[in-house]
């Protein structure tokens, strides 16, 4: 039976207030209402009705409004009331077992990893080394832990392997060799959008619209446009509508607002809760030594202390990145994430569930490399490393998570290789025959690119305004068009190159 | 007859790429010091031969060289904060408003440079200042060295004792210039970036004095320490904390050689735009083209204006967490040395657009051309201040443009709120 809107509707309505029941807005709005109680213009004979106006007067009923819509941006629609939790996660099976193979594999890794050097997953700091760390924990980049025998867990193009190999069991490719199957390396049938599809989705993106940071001639003068936008964008903030300003990045943010737009449109308000969370994720890390930090460390080492934009910032990755890998709240998102998170057991009680504990705390294990560059370009945003944190944290379980992990979900990683091939086959057909020819498959060259949004490849005021439409899309399918409208934009240069590192 | 336009004949006395490939791409001819020259890229200790009483030699019409005879007017330590003084108090005596002063009396537009005495003759006015805050932190330069060297600080008179005037170990040999000290009153408070101080270098191009014309190269670039800025007593002696020049952080631990521990100008604007906003951003970069065009101005009088002569100079700028640029020091000769790729473009390019300017055509000079430079050769630099072209504009120009309308510091802002690049590919 079709699920009819109605049921669907109240499934989600139900949802959202399920999850907002618990949070602390809920506290705030009841804390709001019992002192409004001493107003006078509270009356008992319309006591529901005043206080839902002062609610609404005073700004609550808009903090609530946002808090719902960003609840809407996070989760998928609901399936069919009968469908079981793993369709929520994911609803191919095949994709569910092949993330779930990918992440035992990396598992095993990291186990062997730990048996090699025998080191434990996890220990206690004693007290010296705890202190030690408290002191230094504003400039953890000046350590040099002997970081030699660490490898990285995975290096992308073992990534890019097992997303090749992909296939779905139901869907026989021999009997129709059609175009698009034989050419790019991405073998499975998901649907992706087609060009007048994605025009319609970013219509903002028009030609006739304005944006910001194009220099290009533009049918909209610049200057007029940037003082109009700039203008809008401060309304935008003094109303403090999510709904609104997601709207309004779509044209790119001014530099100045960009920092409080993002806030506004991931419901960031850093209220002192949120500062007590992160001041209670540091002491986990100072009392606590995971394997997973001398990885962290490696990878920060060997990224971001190398960048020309980003090495100013690596005290504060370490700081983040430290104390994200604890953060077990980031475990919720799996309800919606293929993933699962990897249990590891306390010694000597392998199997026994009840001594089963996630590993890392925060379910994630990955090739911290992808994700480090992501946290980098938004120190240029937010200098309080606990607004910092709160910030990376929710555009992780937003949007960058679905880089790293194997889903059908239309923003994952392999919808958006499989939307960049296309795109290129459909309409630079000869390119991508030519690149194919001379073995420089052109998604072996854009993979990291996507897989890292792009970070660590443009500059980052450039980036920031990627970001800007990946925020107001809620998607990242904008990351394969510009993979592919990279290629276009050399086309030319391309077709006379003979070799996978030439093109590159 | 064929006549054959001569080429240029360049000497230099620095053996840098990224001059030499310049000469080289603009087909001059090297020739030795002694033969006929057109254009001669000396070091510092060459120019004071050239102008010297004794040894120098007059220089025709079809030569150029890279610096003015008493630059050090303006790239000594001491001598520019004495002459920035001189003007100042110039200023105040002609009743300009440009000399006004608050309520505590500090300068409000002309207070770019930190509090500093010249040791060892200032040395009782400095000890007056001195116990007025006893717990502040004051910086020792010696007068004529760079790169960093011989620079400590103190926060303690008995650090300095030998520079007291009474003192019994002051001989005759202290007095003279090689010895000579500034002290300055330490910027303990300097705005941090990733926990880290940082300085910024800029270059300024000076093709005349009077009238005053000088330019600004766009990209300009911030240095940083690689320790985390500290303003604690114990780390005072910790030069990697308080001191960026490249030539003392490249021995640290934590130097590395692909970024060289810079950033661009351009990303401590989006930094400081996005974290702190738009105007202030502004603000800051108005008050640091400011300075420089006042620095200039304080010295212009007393400069020898030879025609024969252009100058690039290196500005070091400090920012405080207060977003007010100081003026530190002025290098008459900024290295031409890469420390990383990123810089070696930079300084080629530099060196480039620099040439452009001061040699039209990359033809033999005349050193009587009216060095107006068409606009298009101005390559990454800006005009910062054009005198001729102030004054043709009116005589209260000087006021305008600093009450923030971008009159006077020519369209620097427009320009910058302007046209965005092209994406840049990393």
């Amino acid at each position: 039976a079709m699920l009819d809107p109605d049921s669907g509707l109240s499934l989600t309505i139900a949802r959202i207030v399920q999850r907002l029941k618990g949070s602390s807005l809920h506290s705030q709005l009841e804390r709001q209402a019992r002192v409004s109680l001493h107003n006078p213009e509270i009356k008992l004979e319309s006591l529901k009705e005043d206080i839902k106006d002062f609610l609404k007067t005073s700004g609550w009923e808009k903090k609530l409004q946002n808090a719902v819509y960003s609840e809407l941006n996070m989760f998928p629609s609901p399936c069919h009331p009968a469908a079981p939790p793993e369709h929520m996660k994911e609803p191919l099976a095949y994709m569910r077992k092949a993330q779930g193979s990918w992440e035992k594999r990396i598992l095993k890794s990291l186990n062997s990893m730990c048996t090699e050097l025998s080191i434990p997953l996890a220990q206690k700091r004693p007290v010296s080394e705890q202190k030690e760390l408290l002191n230094k924990w504003n400039e953890m980049g000046t350590d040099e832990p002997d970081l030699s025998l660490f490898r990285p867990v995975y290096a992308p193009k073992d990534f890019l392997e097992v997303l090749m190999n992909l296939r779905n069991p139901n869907y026989e490719n021999g009997e129709q060799p059609s175009f698009r199957n034989h050419l790019g390396l991405i073998q499975v049938p998901l649907k992706v959008k087609d060009i007048p599809e994605l025009k319609e989705d970013f219509s903002e993106l028009g030609l006739s619209i304005g944006q910001l940071g194009i220099d290009d001639s533009a049918q909209v003068p610049p200057e007029f446009f940037e003082n109009e936008h700039v203008h809008i964008g401060q309304k935008v903030l003094a109303e403090q509508d999510s709904a609104a300003a997601q709207q309004y990045v779509r044209q790119g943010c001014p530099t100045a607002l960009r920092a409080d737009l993002w806030a506004l449109i991931l419901n960031i308000s850093n209220q002192p809760e949120d500062i007590l969370y992160y001041e209670q994720l540091k002491s986990n890390v100072i009392q606590h030594d995971l394997l997973v930090d001398s990885l962290i460390y490696k990878d920060v080492k060997l990224t971001a202390s190398n960048d020309d934009y980003y090495f100013v910032f690596e005290d504060y990755l370490y700081q983040v990145l430290l104390c994200f890998s604890r953060d077990t709240s980031v475990l919720e998102h799996f309800t919606y994430s293929s993933a699962t998170p990897p249990k590891s057991y306390i010694k000597g009680k392998l199997g026994m569930e009840e001594y089963a504990v996630f590993y890392p705390p925060n379910g994630k294990n990955f090739n911290y490399n992808s994700f480090i560059i992501s946290v980098a370009p938004l120190c240029f945003l937010y200098h309080e490393p606990s607004k910092l944190y709160q910030i990376f944290r929710e555009m992780y379980v937003r949007f960058f998570f679905r880089l790293h992990s194997i889903s059908s979900h239309p923003s994952g990683i392999v919808s958006l290789c499989l939307l960049f091939e296309t795109l290129l086959q459909t309409h630079l057909p000869q390119l991508f025959y030519h690149l194919r020819e001379i073995g420089a498959q052109p998604l072996r060259i854009s993979f990291k690119w996507m897989v890292r949004a792009f970070s660590g490849y443009l500059a980052t005021d450039q980036l920031l305004l990627l970001w800007d439409r990946i925020l107001g899309y809620n998607s990242l399918e904008i990351l394969a068009v510009l993979a592919a409208a990279v290629f276009a934009f050399r086309a030319v240069n391309l077709m006379e190159v003979t070799s996978l590192a030439a093109a590159e | 007859f064929m006549i054959m336009a001569g080429k240029v004949k360049w000497v230099t006395d620095i053996e840098k790429s990224v001059l030499i490939n310049n000469f080289e791409k603009r087909g001059w001819i090297q020739v030795a010091e002694n033969e006929d020259w057109n254009f001669y890229w000396m070091s510092v200790q060459t120019i004071r031969n050239v102008f010297s009483v004794e040894t120098g030699y007059r220089l025709s019409d079809d030569q150029i060289v890279n610096h003015f005879p008493n630059h050090y007017e303006l790239t000594r330590k001491d001598l520019m904060v004495k002459n920035i003084k001189r003007y100042r108090k110039e200023l105040e005596k002609e009743g300009s408003p440009l000399a006004e002063k608050d309520e505590n009396g500090k300068y409000i537009y002309l207070d770019f440079v930190p509090v500093t005495f010249m040791l060892p003759a200032d040395y009782n006015l400095f000890v007056e200042e001195f116990r007025k805050n006893p717990s502040s932190t004051w910086i020792m330069k010696p007068c004529g060295k760079a790169q960093g060297k011989g620079i400590f600080l103190i926060n303690k008179l008995s650090q300095i004792k030998k520079w007291s005037r009474d003192s019994k170990t002051s001989s005759f040999v202290s007095q003279s210039s090689k010895e000579a000290y500034v002290i300055s009153l330490y910027i303990n408070n300097p705005l941090l970036i990733g926990g880290k101080k940082f300085d910024l270098r800029l270059y300024v191009l000076v093709s005349t004095y009077r009238p005053l014309r000088c330019y600004m190269y766009k990209l300009g670039f911030c240095r940083f320490c690689t320790v985390k800025y500290t303003p604690s007593t114990s780390e005072l002696d910790n030069m990697f904390v308080h001191l960026t020049n490249v030539a003392i952080q490249k021995h640290g631990d934590d130097y590395n050689h692909i970024h060289g521990g810079k950033w661009t100008v351009s990303n401590l604007r989006l930094y400081l735009e996005s974290t702190r906003g738009k105007e202030v951003t502004n603000k800051l970069f108005d008050e640091i083209h400011w300075i420089i065009v006042q620095s200039l101005k304080a010295v212009a009088p007393v400069m020898n204006n030879d025609k024969h002569c252009f100058e690039c100079y290196g500005y070091d700028i400090i920012i405080d967490d207060k977003l007010k640029p100081w003026l530190i020091e002025v290098n008459a000769s900024p290295s031409l040395t890469s420390s990383t790729a990123n810089d070696r473009i930079l300084k080629y390019n530099l060196i480039n657009d620099t040439l452009n300017i001061a040699v039209p055509n990359g033809e033999i000079p005349d050193c009587k051309w009216n060095k107006s430079p068409p606009k298009e050769v101005l390559g990454n630099y800006e005009v910062l201040y054009d005198e001729e072209m102030a004054q043709s504009d009116g005589p209260d120009r000087d006021l305008r443009s600093r009450s923030g309308q971008s009159t006077g510091v020519k369209g620097n802002r427009a320009r910058d709120s302007g046209k965005p690049v092209l994406t840049t590919w990393k």
